[in-house]
């Protein structure tokens, strides 16, 4: 029964699905929308257990002295703090003891850590009673602090400055940096790879250059390249992705039939 | 090691010098380049240009920070000259970082609409951008296949509220905008495959004017949509941008990354050409002393 229920599930919501497209019946629409609004909930519940599973993976890799294990304690109490500026908001002027509570948050963190990463029980006593302790104080200072309150059902948190500030200078700078750091990679590997070693491979290089130099005034002959470039995105290009695009058409139809129908079973878990 | 040897085996530290040096170069120098636009992004702005005072162009911010360079410069440069002309705008943004790069664009381009400018030779009067009225930025939610349909069904089916909190209901501007029905074009700017669930689950399925906004490396996969017209028009990579700003008469990021992208690109074909130089003299001369 356990299988047995989820395949057909699986086989009646399919073809609902497969038919309720050409049926434009407001009944229709209705069970459809309920359905869409489904989806959304049991992603937010896939959001909580990914939350889980990030923290249970940092904690395995302190425990089992991983190199580079230390950056886990980053990893959580960065998404701590990110979480905790969204839901937060100052209510006057100043912050008081905002940045106090913030730290004391990350601190009790850094405790919940190490107490599941000890196996020594004396260790695990000291790392439980500094969680307590880090707790209760962080719970003190937010409830006798007035300058900042909890947004947890409407969104003033959004426009907590902290959260902007962490955004805009660091996570941004952060994420265009590594992409950028793709520059240089690709210039070396292209340096090594790109050899015209056949006949193919001379042809992938030739196109190569030539889409790469359009529109660069600085070549010889540029209004030339261009229009070859063109040609070559708009010629061997298309017709090339095209075949692909229809092909992944049909390998996703295919899939979905094999789904619904229970022949591909992998979303079980299990071939 | 023979000459033609090393010009095959440089060590990539010396690339990553050159690269640097070319690109500090290039930003620190003044000159200009010029840009030549293509159809592909021509159409796009006919269609923005082409819409009457009050039309409606939902944005979609689909790219985190990783593709900034970019695809940045096309959102500020689209919805300036959307601001500009009085064009209304529902932004979203399905990417998880997407809503950050929405908010800072707001900000930038709400700052720059508020002075006089001058485009294509029309003056532009500043004007204070509402929320609510001028824009309305629906936010981020997970599952965007999900949410691609429910959009199509009704805005406020996905998005009850905006991204600052106000019932959908209750915000001016979404009066009268039910789906996309009411929509004049939208616009994804994306640096990952959300383009996909546009394409397949929006334009597929609605039938709306869709127009690209896409990294360079995601270019040559979607011209086969324009080609069947399910997209109106691509604009690919920094080169796009900076077609379109060009365009918009609005130069701005795009321009200066072009500066510093085409010299770059330069050195990229010269170290590719010197390893081929340096694998068909090699090749040669074994060849040679083969036969020697």
């Amino acid at each position: 029964m356990r299988r047995q229920i989820p395949f057909g599930l699986v086989f009646i919501f399919g073809i609902f699905m497969v038919f309720q497209f050409f049926v434009p019946h407001e009944k229709s629409e209705w069970v459809y929308e309920f359905l869409l609004d489904w989806i959304i909930v049991i992603g937010i519940f896939a959001l909580a257990l990914g939350i889980w599973s990030l923290f249970k993976v940092s904690v395995e890799k302190i425990k089992q002295g991983k190199e580079g294990g230390n950056y886990s304690y980053i990893t959580l109490v960065g998404l701590y703090m990110m979480m905790a500026f969204g839901f937060t908001q100052q209510t006057g002027d100043g912050w008081g003891l905002y940045f106090l509570w913030i730290m004391l948050c990350s601190a009790c963190i850094v405790s919940l850590m190490r107490l599941r990463a000890s196996t020594d029980s004396g260790k695990k006593r000291m790392w439980a009673l500094a969680s307590g302790g880090l707790l209760v104080a962080a719970v003190l200072v937010a409830i006798f602090d007035d300058a900042w309150a909890f947004f947890l059902y409407t969104p003033e948190g959004l426009e907590n400055s902290m959260f902007e500030i962490f955004f805009d200078h660091i996570m941004m700078p952060i994420l265009a940096t590594m992409f950028s750091l793709l520059a240089f990679y690709i210039a070396s590997a292209a340096y090594r790879a790109f050899r015209a070693r056949n006949v193919l491979a001379s042809l992938l290089l030739l196109a190569a250059l030539l889409v790469m130099s359009r529109f660069n005034p600085f070549i010889p002959g540029a209004e030339y390249v261009a229009n070859a470039s063109n040609w070559l995105m708009n010629v061997p290009n298309l017709a090339a992705q095209r075949a692909i695009v229809i092909g992944i058409g049909l390998g996703i139809v295919g899939t979905a039939l094999k789904i619904i129908l229970g022949i591909e079973r992998g979303y079980m878990g299990r071939g | 090691m023979e000459l033609f040897e090393r010009l095959m085996k440089l060590d990539r530290r010396w690339v990553f010098l050159l690269l640097i040096i070319v690109c500090v170069w290039a930003y620190a120098s003044s000159f200009s380049v010029p840009i030549l636009v293509m159809p592909e992004v021509q159409s796009i702005y006919d269609k923005v240009e082409g819409l009457p005072e009050g039309s409606v162009v939902l944005v979609a911010i689909d790219y985190d920070p990783n593709n900034l360079a970019e695809l940045h410069p096309m959102t500020y440069a689209l919805v300036e000259q959307c601001w500009r002309k009085k064009i209304k705008t529902i932004f979203t943004a399905l990417s998880m970082n997407g809503p950050g790069m929405c908010v800072q664009a707001i900000r930038d381009i709400t700052d720059s609409v508020s002075r006089d400018k001058e485009y294509n030779g029309v003056m532009y009067k500043g004007r204070e951008v509402v929320n609510g009225v001028d824009y309305c930025f629906l936010g981020y939610k997970p599952y965007y296949a999900i949410v691609i349909l429910g959009m199509g069904q009704a805005f406020n089916q996905p998005y009850p509220t905006d991204y600052y909190g106000t019932p959908l209901d209750e915000v001016p501007m979404m009066r009268g905008i039910i789906n996309y029905d009411q929509v004049d074009l939208v616009v994804d700017i994306s640096g990952g495959n959300i383009t996909d669930a546009w394409i397949s689950y929006g334009q597929g399925r609605f039938g709306f004017d869709l127009a690209l906004g896409l990294t360079g490396v995601m270019t040559a996969q979607y011209y086969p949509y324009l080609g069947s017209g399910q997209i109106i028009g691509i604009m690919g990579g920094l080169l796009g941008a900076a077609q379109y700003e060009k365009l918009t008469d609005n130069p701005g990021r795009a321009k200066d990354g072009m500066r510093v992208q085409l010299p770059a690109h330069l050195v990229i074909i010269l170290f590719i050409v010197m390893g081929n130089v340096g694998f068909f003299a090699n090749k040669w001369r074994m060849k040679r002393e083969g036969r020697a």
